[in-house]
């Protein structure tokens, strides 16, 4: 099996506290995966590390076909690469319309220059519609998004990440604040989009991620603990005591 | 979305007309072309001031719209002054050599011009030779060039070093200002190249043209700052209208967030940097021939200051805003301090505006910034919403044969 991302080995301490101790961890390029675990377990610094944001202190991150690392280059360039990320807390340019928003998402050259002499062609402004029809925003794009209601901008950020057409989708807490419906719709569209794609969904709920129906990796600590289907994973005594058993 | 660019933004023609008004009314009362209802010193005050408002223009560029309080930008405005200042004084007192010269014998050799000028130029500092950096000072077309480069080149490596290792806000702002003052403190010494503390002046004779009264020069600098504010008006307006202005919007309200989108922030403030320093040049070579005369004073610290705050009190993230504050305020700013603000008694105690003018200004930036975010132009916002109504969309009554947007606005 071709891998789109392999992590392999990566530690990283914040003052001495280890917030990932050698965690390895592969995803193929059509392929959703749910990781679990306790807070505090590294989920959000694991994301940081993909994303640029934090360095670690060893291990490598290597990318796509050719194997590259990920670690000499800066979010915008990982970003540009193909990486994805939809944060937990909905962030989208508030001050700004809803097709603003996806304007400056879609996949386009990003170099000042280029964006400067750049005006939105009419197939800009048909996907741009696409988009938000998607998301269920098309009767909102002339609005500022700081007025949408907060399941709204999450949706909104999630056009904004389908705009940039990433290879790579990493999701934190998709499904916080959503209604049942919107739940529904979220996993709907995540499900839909890994079989083009791949997706890494970070989850607290469990009735969530069992609706994902993909392998699941259970973080703790820092490194990885079970990694298999729900039910393989909720069997292992070890995920139960940290993590279910409560 | 085929319509053009003026009819989707009305404001910049709203002020390119205005722009174009005063010009004219000032040309019709002036002494030169008209009825001389102002006089020339004040026809360079109100020349002076388009620059200013060109580089409030600049400072709102970076700073409301991006985000990126630079404390510095008057800096840029002053070397862009000096370097047109070199060329000036230099060709200036070339015409005068040339004339002390010309009564000898014998032809005088270029030697005999180029040491004739250090002498004239730099006696004051006790030096008689001409420093490198006045190579180019001898030909308008380089030394214009470096009106434009030399600060650019400035702002280019500064901002390298700071944006790339991140240094934002309240840092970068202090940043500026020790730049801001490093570069002062230098241009003092006798030895930086640039007369020192007495700076260069008698800008306002233009070489070559001697023979024309500074009544009618002053009107063509006029021209001239009116035309070059005009010009970067629509061409900012325009860069703000497009996606780039999307993206330093994005950058001055969360840049985590636009790394992440690709974009590389630190390249686009390092362009908006360099762009707004080049900007601010162009507008301190206009202005310093209208001023007559540049020393390091022109550099203090304060005057980049009194920048961000003519930009706070007209309107920041919204061009015209900058415009309005940077005219209103300084214009105010030369009525008071130029004692023809009428005092108050208060019977115990008299206010002299010349020394309680900054006082005022100070307690004016705190309301403003308190109580009116958006400044004077915010006022423009209100008389709009009177007009048109602005419901997203939504019809304006509750009724299903309500008003609709579209239908208003008709």
């Amino acid at each position: 099996m071709t891998t789109l991302l392999e992590v392999s080995g990566i530690s990283v301490s914040f003052d001495g506290f280890r917030a990932i101790n050698n965690l390895s961890f592969t995803i193929g390029p059509a392929e959703l995966r749910a990781i679990i675990g306790p807070n505090g377990a590294g989920k959000t610094t694991f994301m940081d590390i993909i994303t640029g944001k934090t360095r670690p202190d060893r291990g490598t991150v290597r990318w796509g076909p050719m194997a590259d690392s990920l670690l000499s280059k800066s979010e915008a360039e990982i970003a540009r690469a193909g990486i994805g990320r939809k944060f937990q807390r909905p962030t989208v340019f508030e001050d700004q319309t809803v097709a603003e928003n996806l304007m400056m998402a879609l996949k386009a050259n990003r170099n000042p220059f280029a964006v400067l002499f750049w005006r939105p062609k009419p197939a800009d402004h048909a996907r741009v519609a696409a988009l938000a029809t998607e998301v269920g925003l098309a009767d909102h794009l002339a609005r500022k998004s700081g007025e949408l209601s907060h399941g709204q901008k999450q949706w909104l950020e999630i056009g904004m990440l389908l705009a940039q057409e990433p290879k790579l989708l990493l999701v934190d807490e998709p499904a916080a604040g959503m209604t049942l419906a919107e739940r529904e719709h979220t996993t709907r569209l995540l499900v839909d989009l890994a079989r083009t794609r791949a997706v890494v969904v970070v989850e607290h709920d469990m009735d969530f991620v069992r609706r994902l129906n993909c392998k699941v990796t259970v973080l703790h600590e820092g490194s990885v603990l079970a990694e298999g289907s729900l039910d393989h994973v909720t069997k292992n005594p070890a995920v139960i005591d940290v993590y279910l058993g409560r | 979305m085929t319509r053009s660019f003026l009819a989707t933004h009305p404001s910049v023609l709203i002020f390119l007309l205005i722009l174009s008004l005063f010009t004219i009314g000032v040309t019709i009362l002036s002494e030169a072309y008209g009825t001389a209802f102002i006089s020339t010193s004040f026809v360079k005050t109100l020349g002076k001031t388009l620059c200013l408002c060109l580089v409030a223009l600049a400072m709102d560029l970076i700073w409301g719209y991006a985000g990126i309080l630079s404390l510095g930008h008057m800096a840029f405005f002053a070397l862009g002054g000096y370097m047109i200042g070199m060329w000036l004084m230099y060709a200036r007192t070339e015409e005068i050599v040339l004339s002390a010269l010309a009564n000898e014998v014998l032809p005088p050799t270029t030697e005999e011009v180029t040491n004739g000028i250090a002498a004239q130029i730099f006696g004051v500092v006790g030096a008689s030779e001409l420093p490198p950096i006045w190579g180019f000072a001898h030909s308008l077309p380089l030394q214009l060039l470096l009106v434009i480069a030399v600060p650019g080149l400035l702002a280019l490596a500064f901002g390298w070093l700071a944006f790339r290792s991140r240094v934002t806000g309240v840092y970068l702002s202090i940043l500026t200002q020790a730049g801001t003052l490093a570069l002062a403190l230098w241009l003092f010494q006798n030895d930086s190249g640039l007369r020192g503390n007495n700076g260069l002046s008698g800008l306002q004779n233009i070489p070559g043209l001697a023979h024309v009264p500074q009544a009618e020069l002053s009107i063509w600098f006029f021209w001239a700052s009116a035309a070059a504010l005009g010009l970067t008006y629509v061409a900012l307006a325009w860069l703000v209208s497009g996606k780039f202005g999307s993206v330093i919007r994005a950058i001055r309200d969360d840049e985590a967030r636009v790394r992440f989108l690709g974009y590389s922030v630190e390249g686009y403030k390092l362009f908006l940097f360099t762009l707004t320093a080049m900007i601010a040049a162009i507008a301190g070579a206009l202005y310093y021939p209208q001023a007559g005369i540049i020393n390091p004073a022109e550099l203090a610290p304060i005057a980049s200051i009194y920048l961000a705050v003519w930009v706070a009190i007209g309107g920041r993230g919204r061009l015209y805003g900058a415009v309005i504050g940077a005219a209103f305020v300084s214009l105010l700013s030369s009525w008071f301090t130029g004692g023809r603000a009428p005092s108050i008694d208060l019977g115990f105690y008299t206010i002299n505006w010349v020394d309680w003018w900054l006082v005022l200004l100070g307690l004016s930036f705190v309301l403003v910034t308190l109580f009116a975010p958006k400044g004077i132009g915010g006022l423009i916002d209100l008389a709009a919403h009177l007009r048109a109504p602005d419901r997203k969309g939504a019809a304006l009554g509750p009724d299903d044969s309500a008003l609709r947007e579209k239908e208003a606005r008709e």
